[in-house]
């Protein structure tokens, strides 16, 4: 089953994502903000990364962007969760890399069924 | 989800702290943009999670907030001081709503509308509220065109028999992940597909970029699928493609058909319902909380009852422990194998791991009482708020300084500390610093400060609260207990015992009661609850220059360093702290007072003595002579006295089991303990005895 790194700072969200992941069978890692993910997906290779737009230290979108930039995430979706009003924030999403977003709030069948879509 | 719910509630209410502290921090005129963004993004956090976890009255409300908030962050607005206390208001607001869902309470509607109102009047002006508030006319006319477009819409989508999609990637669609074969597998999903590749732009295979998209494709989606699904498999590619979307009609659709489809609509009309209803502001939505909460009832009330005692531990001090216990379970399969054939030459062996045992018994002991251990930055993060409130309330300038906020406590100690806090601050704010005119014309900055410390000093957590206000007044504290019939005239005090006045039931100096400190519970109460903590209080004060008032406090309320006593057959635990010296006593250095019992002196000091074995009713070896027993000299609140008992037996640590919850409370005793041999002692509550004794 593929691997997905869950990015966000609110340890409720990460905890939602991860156990409905988890529940679904994905295999999960939990990333605090933009700094501690991009060392861990430097550390072993994703199949999918799902951030926040919104935290401390480095922000989802810096990290898509620097994430980009690496060979081995020139390919790996990335998903963004994301707030209904940012239009603006979908725009620069994608000109950083972005593959897609997840609306917030989304429940745990949105956000599986969001997956499957880039996952297979 | 209800699992996480604890974890949101937790993450809201430390966001909520971090929002005030931030908004406190907030110098106008010269605004961090990063303090904003700090309270932006605690105000986004909480809204996004309360919508997920369909708390939606919370998601409604902190959306005002967030708005306002992002147009400070981009410079859009000025940030003004209404606009922080609106926004203070808010948090507090948003707490209590919070707490009203954790515990299953309704929501106070009215406030939380009131405080909705304030931060809109903020946002838009009073006028735009205004319209905003009330639904017109025109919006409920608006509300029937749309579903009219929609429905409209529907009949013609089902009309046809699918969908004609020509998608065209540019060269860049492949960079942001998306990936054409995925996006047709979800087309496949919908209904048959059919795909036709236009591979005329792919260039020779020298020329040819992997990384590239160069075909384009000509798709047919049969069925009948609404347009809006389509759209949202091209979503995320828009922008990126040249997308062309059309019925692919059939001649043999009936006009008849499609009446009687739209006839039959409805779904849409849900749909289009939505996001009508949402502009209507306050009330209609907030019920929605208390609404979805029975549903989840039982899970909640769990995690509520779990919630009030659950603790945040560093995870350093789990491995820590985790550590230890390993350390321990060696020792234990050690000494398990010195102990399967165990002969006399194996003593030595013994010795070695029972010591060693000790020494992980103690370690691990300190580890778990480490994990109690809170900073008190808990307590300290709600005074800026207080002052900043209190100080603008009375119009006095003051900064509050934080020292030593790291400082661990017993979560216990964390807990009750705080209200005796907040009363002492209030003292100051209001009785200690002086207006900004009294200040400037007394020769000091007009900015009065208070400073709040904490620190280690032996086994004791000392916090300390310096003003620099006027300080006690000596003269005026004796002439008010005077007056309050606490004293007699002409009483001699020094300042210390002057000062201590202040700790009487009934007294009070501020001339007028004001509602920031006279509430009637006074310092006589605060030094009550601290004593009960087993700690003490005491002042230093210089007139004209400032008051501190220092607090001493044990570190944990579950262990006790404790020295044991003997009485006849029974052991005491005496609380070490109280101890000043055990003596051997001689015949001479005995006073009997008439009615008064024995009395001893000690370098010209006369202590009563209390014999242990009267008080409690055990039969002692040396009844009948004083001079057989030791005495050992205790203090409690100031006062001396000698507690006779048979023998010392030695110090160690002990972890005090409550009687109330076991049994009952006895006067002159704070608890008991188990000792090594599986036998209870009584822990002696110094103060509480002496009363006793005295009765």
């Amino acid at each position: 089953m593929a691997s997905i790194l869950a990015v966000d700072d609110s340890a409720s969200m990460r905890k939602m994502v991860t156990f409905t992941l988890k529940s679904a069978g994905y295999e999960v890692e939990e990333a605090v903000d933009g700094v501690d993910a991009l060392i861990k997906a430097q550390s072993r290779l994703f199949d999918c990364i799902v951030t926040d737009v919104n935290m401390p230290n480095k922000d989802g979108i810096t990290l898509i962007r620097n994430l980009r930039s690496l060979p081995d995430y020139k390919y790996i979706p990335m998903l963004m969760l994301t707030t209904e009003s940012g239009v603006e924030k979908k725009q620069q999403g994608k000109a950083a890399g972005a593959t897609g977003w997840i609306v917030k709030p989304f429940d745990p069948d949105q956000l599986l069924k969001t997956l499957k879509k880039v996952l297979g | 989800m209800s699992q996480f719910q604890q974890v949101f509630f937790e993450e809201c209410f430390e966001g909520l702290e971090a929002m005030e502290s931030g908004l406190l921090n907030l110098d106008i005129g010269n605004i961090d943009s990063e303090v904003i963004n700090t309270i932006f993004r605690g105000a986004h956090s909480i809204k996004g999670g309360s919508g997920t976890f369909g708390f939606f009255g919370v998601a409604d409300f902190t959306h005002v907030m967030e708005t306002l908030l992002d147009e400070m962050r981009d410079g859009r607005r000025k940030v003004t001081q209404t606009a922080i206390d609106v926004l203070l208001g808010s948090v507090d607001c948003l707490r209590e709503m919070l707490t009203s869902i954790q515990h299953e309470q309704n929501v106070e509607e009215i406030s939380v509308a009131k405080y909705k109102q304030a931060l809109e009047i903020e946002l838009y002006g009073a006028a735009g509220v205004r319209a905003s508030t009330l639904p017109s006319e025109n919006n409920s006319k608006k509300e029937k065109a749309e579903v009219k477009i929609l429905s409209d819409d529907k009949a013609v989508e089902l009309s046809q028999q699918g969908w004609k999609i020509a998608f065209c990637p540019y060269l860049d669609l492949l960079k942001t992940g998306n990936d054409p074969v995925r996006m047709f597998r979800e087309l496949a999903e919908l209904g048959e597909l059919i795909t036709l590749a236009n591979v005329q732009d792919v260039p020779g295979f020298y020329e040819l970029d992997p990384e590239e998209c160069n075909i384009a494709w000509d798709l047919k989606v049969l069925g009948e699928s609404p347009l809006a699904e389509i759209k949202e498999i091209f979503n995320w590619v828009e922008g990126d493609c040249e997308l062309d979307i059309q019925p692919l009609v059939v001649k043999s659709a009936k006009p008849a058909l499609v009446v009687n489809k739209a006839a039959d609509a409805e779904p849409v009309i849900t749909l289009a319902d939505k996001p009508a209803s949402a502009p209507g502001i306050n009330a209609d939505i907030i019920p929605d909380t208390p609404a979805t909460v029975p549903q989840h009832k039982r899970e909640e009330t769990k995690s509520a009852i779990k919630a009030s005692s659950s603790i945040r531990v560093d995870t350093a001090k789990i491995d820590a422990l985790i550590n230890m216990v390993g350390e321990v379970v060696i020792t234990q399969s050690m000494l398990g194998l010195v102990g399967e054939n165990f002969a006399m030459e194996k003593v030595g062996q013994l010795k070695k791991g029972l010591a060693q045992l000790e020494r992980h018994t103690r370690d691990l002991q300190q580890g778990v009482m480490n994990i109690r251990m809170l900073p008190i930055s808990f307590v300290f993060s709600r005074f800026p708020r207080l002052v900043h409130d209190i100080s603008t309330k009375l119009g006095k300038k003051i900064e509050l300084k934080l020292v030593g906020e790291q400082t661990e406590v017993d979560k216990a100690v964390v807990e009750l500390i705080n209200d005796p806090l907040v009363h002492l601050i209030r003292n100051s704010l209001d009785h200690g610093i002086e207006m900004p005119a009294e200040r400037i014309a007394a020769g000091k900055p007009e900015t009065g400060t208070i400073e709040l410390k904490a620190y280690h000093r032996g086994g004791h957590i000392v916090i300390e609260i310096t003003d620099d206000g006027h300080g006690l007044d000596k003269k005026k504290l004796i002439a008010k207990a005077v007056e309050k019939g606490l004293i007699e005239e002409n009483s001699i005090f020094t300042d210390k015992q002057a000062f201590e006045l202040i700790f009487m039931p009934g007294f009070s100096t501020a001339e007028q009661l004001t509602d920031i400190s006279g509430r009637g519970v006074g310092m006589d109460v605060v030094r009550k609850n601290i004593q009960s903590l087993g700690g003490n209080i005491e002042i230093i004060s210089e007139l004209g220059k400032g008051t501190t008032i220092a607090i001493h406090l044990p570190l944990t309320l579950a262990i006790l360093d404790g020295q044991s006593v003997a009485v006849g057959d029974e052991t005491y635990i005496v609380p070490l702290v109280s101890i000043i010296e055990s003596i051997n006593i001689t015949e001479k250095m005995l006073n009997k007072v008439a009615g008064k019992g024995e009395t001893f002196r000690l370098r010209n000091q006369y202590i009563p003595i209390i014999r242990m074995h009267e008080i409690f009713n055990v039969r002692s070896v040396n009844r009948e002579k004083t001079t057989e027993g030791i005495l050992v000299i205790v203090e409690g609140q100031g006062i001396l006295c000698g507690l006779l008992v048979d023998d010392l037996l030695g110090q160690q640590q002990v972890v005090i089991k409550s009687l109330e919850a076991n049994y009952r409370r006895i006067e002159g005793v704070s608890g008991a303990t188990i000792l090594g041999d599986g036998s209870v002692a009584l822990i002696l509550d110094v103060p509480g005895l002496m009363r006793f004794s005295n009765r």
